[in-house]
């Protein structure tokens, strides 16, 4: 979203990081994390308001270090509630160099295995869909195409996971 | 004396002439840029030492502020030694009549701050500790200043899913009790119970 704003084309992710390299000066942004929860929309609305009134790198910069410094605190944060031994960072954002390197770097503070999908799947929802349609299937969770709908508001959270082991 | 390693900050516990002391260091996270790393430790360090003050001034035991060095994003507060209301209720060493007592204490303290306009943040039965005969509230790490209907209804909320995990056996008549509390010092108290429950039903925190 921030990327359109700024008028770069999609994806416009990889371009935001680009610029990022170039940013010197940080600029305060807002920074909501709550418990585990985080919150984009303040910082977003602040950094639009920005374009314009300091260099374009030096916001890209500030806007990708607040994000990701959230991130990797809510994960951090996670990870000592849980002792979870791995994580993995999927998603089109994990493509991003800086993000792999601060969730690497919480990772191994918290002597848990750091993974990353390969770029070539990061952003590909289909991929994504697929493969867990694959998991289901070999599992034995199969339903008839005609008795499939789609929930947009399915959660995370509420994913059954058969094939995985109690960890 | 290093004493906790939490997942922002060590603790240690010191000596201050001859008095026991807490030292709680919010600790450099080489993760993010100095800068920021700066800013949310002072930001964090102040508005604890503020809610912790702001707490007391509301009549709620709270650990007494002796220090704070926001360069170092350290605060050194009094050390509030005695068990665990999790720990008492678990053990079954109190009386059933003491023990609802304590818990209608607990929710008298939640309506103190709320009524100051104090969010604790992190409401569990781990950061009450029976001391000196008196129910101390401790870690406001995640607290915040507000008096907005929903941050005291997410507030309410976690103390209820806290109860509802950790002493599921007395869960029930444990949470009402801190209701009955709640409601005794507080008068917006029917307002912010309402909203617990709308929050409940929103659908995050329950399978639709």
């Amino acid at each position: 979203m921030f990327a359109r704003a700024l008028g770069l084309k999609h994806p416009g992710g990889p371009k935001v990081e680009e610029l990022a390299g170039e940013g010197k000066l940080f600029i305060q942004l807002p920074y909501v994390v709550k418990g585990m929860d985080l919150s984009y929309s303040g910082l977003y609305t602040a950094a639009i308001g920005k374009i314009g009134h300091c260099r374009i790198e030096d916001l890209c910069y500030s806007v990708q270090e607040v994000c990701f410094s959230m991130l990797a605190e809510v994960t951090e944060r996670a990870l000592a509630h849980t002792g979870k031994r791995e994580v993995l960072l999927t998603g089109g954002v994990a493509r991003n160099k800086r993000l792999q390197e601060m969730i690497e770097y919480i990772s191994k503070e918290h002597d848990a295995e750091f993974h990353v999908v390969p770029p070539s799947l990061a952003g590909d929802n289909g991929a994504m869909i697929a493969w867990t349609g694959i998991l289901e299937y070999a599992s034995g969770r199969i339903i008839r195409v005609e008795e499939s709908r789609v929930k947009p508001r399915w959660r995370l959270d509420e994913v059954t996971v058969p094939w995985m082991e109690e960890s | 004396m290093l004493f906790r390693k939490g997942a922002e900050a060590h603790l240690f516990l010191e000596d201050l002439f001859g008095r026991k002391v807490l030292v709680k260091v919010r600790v450099t996270k080489n993760y993010r840029v100095t800068e920021l790393d700066l800013l949310l430790r002072r930001q964090r360090t102040v508005r604890e030492a503020r809610l912790l003050h702001a707490a007391k001034r509301a009549g709620v035991p709270a650990p007494t502020v002796y220090l704070v060095d926001v360069d170092n994003a350290t605060i050194i507060m009094d050390y509030v030694e005695g068990g665990t209301l999790k720990e008492l209720i678990k053990s079954g060493r109190l009386p059933g009549e003491e023990l609802r007592k304590r818990l209608y204490e607990v929710g008298k303290s939640i309506g103190r701050l709320h009524r100051m306009g104090v969010i604790h943040g992190d409401l569990t039965t781990s950061n009450m500790i029976l001391s000196r005969g008196k129910i101390f509230f401790i870690d406001f790490g995640l607290g915040d200043f507000s008096r907005s209907v929903e941050d005291r209804g997410v507030d309410l909320h976690l103390m209820k899913r806290a109860l509802e995990s950790t002493h599921y056996d007395v869960f029930e008549e444990a949470f009402g009790i801190i209701l009955q509390g709640y409601r005794s010092s507080f008068s917006g108290a029917d307002a912010v119970i309402e909203k617990m429950w709308e929050i409940e039903r929103r659908g995050r925190y329950s399978e639709r």
